[in-house]
């Protein structure tokens, strides 16, 4: 078995799975049948498992939805696409590597895909800036999607990152407006747009290639208005209070299919993505092309009311009492 | 995550902050600039603009006060004035959603901290909102978001310009995603009005962040901006903290930001009226030209 990263509430079954592996290297050494109590073994382990990931706390997903070895955007467009052209620049100067895109085929489809991409390690993550897109970034998407509007390529995000990245070039070169652009220009696109959160999706970062026709998210996924831990440490004043703001502020998919922002929540694979990716690409898979077949029934006027009303109908808000608002006060 | 830290910059300079509030409310009839320290008669601060004569500093005004400076007289019609906001999250850290929420109707006399509505500037008619930062500090929660929207598409409805005064730490923590989402609410309103062609012009006052800047405050035709205005993206904790050295002077101000082409003009406030009458005269459709 691959070497996974461990979380911590992964630990009760670290033992399950050293007994399994003596068992193994015993049966390995000797001549022992030991099939039946490995096989008694693993199905302890799996159920275990099974256990603990239906019970993860919002604090615990977060943990999943930032595992290194969780699928990235480029390892899900990998597995699920059968031609990929990776394409690369915002021609404005720069090439955000924490932003990728590119068109591609699944089936007899051709899409524009484009997605966040972290890193695996520290190396890789310094190259990706863990997953933080600058304004370059955002505006090659937007130059991506412009492509694809014009080529009437559907088009596949992938959410997963920390939020977009805070720095002072980012500011110098209109983080806050290159976001912005994307919100209005992405109403105005006329083709399909399925985005999915495959791990955590950060505020205004997450956003800025996130207006959707149809939004998904995995199981073990997060999207938040901002990270738990910024907002224990401005509203708690407290940043170990992370976990009771994860709870708080409702980023699971359940949470946000309640609230009326997402459409579908995709299983995961017992023990989260990483445990089978090919299985979480076939799950992925499955969704966006039924998301398509849907979207690719509607005319383009009706996609665009559609994609307006589904933002539209967003918020909680009441009609009080008629007694008007005091416009003065003091 | 960078949409808030600006709150938490907030309170490291709330000190300072508060101190200027009761130099600025406390005697009553007087009021002492924080900048320069100059002591002026209320009423003569007020009679320009609550802008310093000796150093130009710019008072946070509430809603009230700007739009009575924009506002024709009595030519301001609220609208939306219903709307209030509820606890969807029923969000609690240290204190309950639902109190702050009191708190801040009780103290400001509104409902949340956008006020919107149809009025005429100089005689052309105008759909204006106006955010105040007293409520929850101008945080963005669905019924800025909902008021917001309907003010655009009542002003793409009827083929008016539409002015947005910002003034706001960003989305609204207390809502989760609901608050997020209407980055892109606002953002697809928008989109309908530039369709048909009409002029927006947001204005960014002190502070304007995080998501706002990352939504409505950056998509205006023309986007004017008060002098020395904070304005950005992230907040200054954070990206010193990525940075590990001294930002650069004046970093984040609007005239930081009119030096890397995001904003077209700083107005200080005494001739905010007559620059944005010009603007709208000149962006008028031409039968209305040639009238005035």
């Amino acid at each position: 078995m691959a070497r996974r990263a461990l979380l911590d509430f992964e630990k009760p079954l670290v033992e399950l799975e050293e007994q399994i592996e003596q068992i193994r290297q015993l049966a390995r050494d000797s001549e022992v049948d030991v099939s039946q109590q490995l096989l008694q073994l693993e199905t302890l382990a799996t159920r275990r498992r099974e256990e603990i990931f239906l019970a993860l706390t919002p604090a615990q997903k977060i943990q999943v939805a930032r595992h290194p070895q969780r699928p990235s955007s480029l390892d899900y467009i990998q597995l699920i696409t059968d031609e990929w052209i990776e394409l690369h620049g915002d021609r404005r100067g720069s090439d955000d590597k924490a932003l990728v895109g590119g068109v591609g085929r699944i089936g007899d489809r051709a899409v524009l895909l484009i997605g966040h991409q972290k890193g695996r390690d520290t190396k890789e993550n310094v190259a990706r800036n863990f997953g933080m897109a600058s304004p370059g970034g955002y505006r090659k998407a937007m130059r991506l999607m412009e492509h694809a509007d014009r080529f009437r390529l559907p088009i596949l995000c992938f959410i997963d990152t920390p939020g977009a990245y805070a720095g002072v070039l980012a500011e110098e070169q209109g983080q806050g407006e290159a976001i912005a652009v994307n919100l209005r220009e992405m109403f105005r696109l006329r083709v399909p747009i399925v985005a999915t959160v495959i791990g955590e999706g950060g505020s205004g970062g997450a956003l800025g290639i996130g207006v959707a026709d149809r939004l998904l998210m995995f199981e073990h996924s997060v999207y938040t208005v901002a990270s738990p831990e910024a907002c224990a440490s401005i509203l708690w004043r407290d940043a170990a209070k992370a976990p009771a703001a994860a709870e708080a502020l409702k980023i699971t998919g359940p949470d946000l299919l309640r609230l009326d922002i997402i459409d579908r929540v995709l299983q995961e694979p017992s023990g989260g993505n990483h445990w089978a990716p090919l299985q979480a690409a076939a799950t992925l898979k499955g969704a966006l092309l039924e998301s398509l077949d849907e979207l690719s029934s509607l005319s383009e006027h009706d996609l665009l009311e559609q994609r307006y009303a589904k933002y539209r109908a967003m918020g909680r808000y009441e009609a009080a009492s008629p007694t008007p608002e005091v416009v003065a006060p003091v | 995550m960078s949409l808030f830290d600006w709150f938490a910059d907030r309170r490291k300079a709330a000190p300072v902050v508060r101190v200027n509030q009761e130099s600025d409310e406390g005697d009553g009839l007087w009021s002492k600039c924080p900048e320069c320290g100059l002591v002026t008669y209320r009423k003569d601060l007020q009679a320009n603009a609550s802008v310093c004569k000796g150093c130009g500093y710019h008072h946070r005004i509430d809603s009230e006060e700007r739009i009575r400076l924009l506002a024709d007289e009595g030519s301001f019609e609220p609208l939306d004035t219903e709307l209030a906001p509820t606890d969807p999250l029923a969000f609690k850290d240290r204190r309950n959603y639902a109190d702050r929420l009191r708190d801040s109707q009780l103290s400001t006399g509104l409902r949340d901290a956008v006020v919107t509505g149809l009025c005429r500037l100089d005689g052309h008619p105008l759909a204006l909102g106006v955010m105040d930062f007293r409520f929850m500090g101008g945080s963005m929660g669905s019924v800025v978001g909902e008021k917001l929207t309907r003010l655009i598409e009542k002003a793409t409805d009827r083929q008016l310009p539409v002015l947005i005064v910002c003034a706001s730490g960003g989305a609204r923590m207390q809502e989760g995603m609901l608050s997020l989402m209407q980055m892109a609410k606002i953002s697809g309103a928008l989109e309908r009005h530039r369709r048909a062609e009409l002029l927006y012009i947001p204005l960014l006052t002190h502070p304007t962040t995080g998501g706002v800047t990352a939504s409505f405050a950056m998509l205006g035709d023309l986007i004017l901006a008060e002098p020395k205005a904070l304005i950005g993206f992230a907040g200054r904790r954070v990206i010193e903290q990525t940075l590990r050295e001294k930002l650069p002077d004046g970093f984040q101000t609007a005239e930081y930001l009119q030096d890397h082409g995001f904003v077209d003009t700083i107005v200080p406030r005494p001739q905010l009226r007559s620059t944005l009458s010009s603007l709208l005269r000149l962006h008028a459709p031409k039968s209305c030209l040639s009238l005035s």
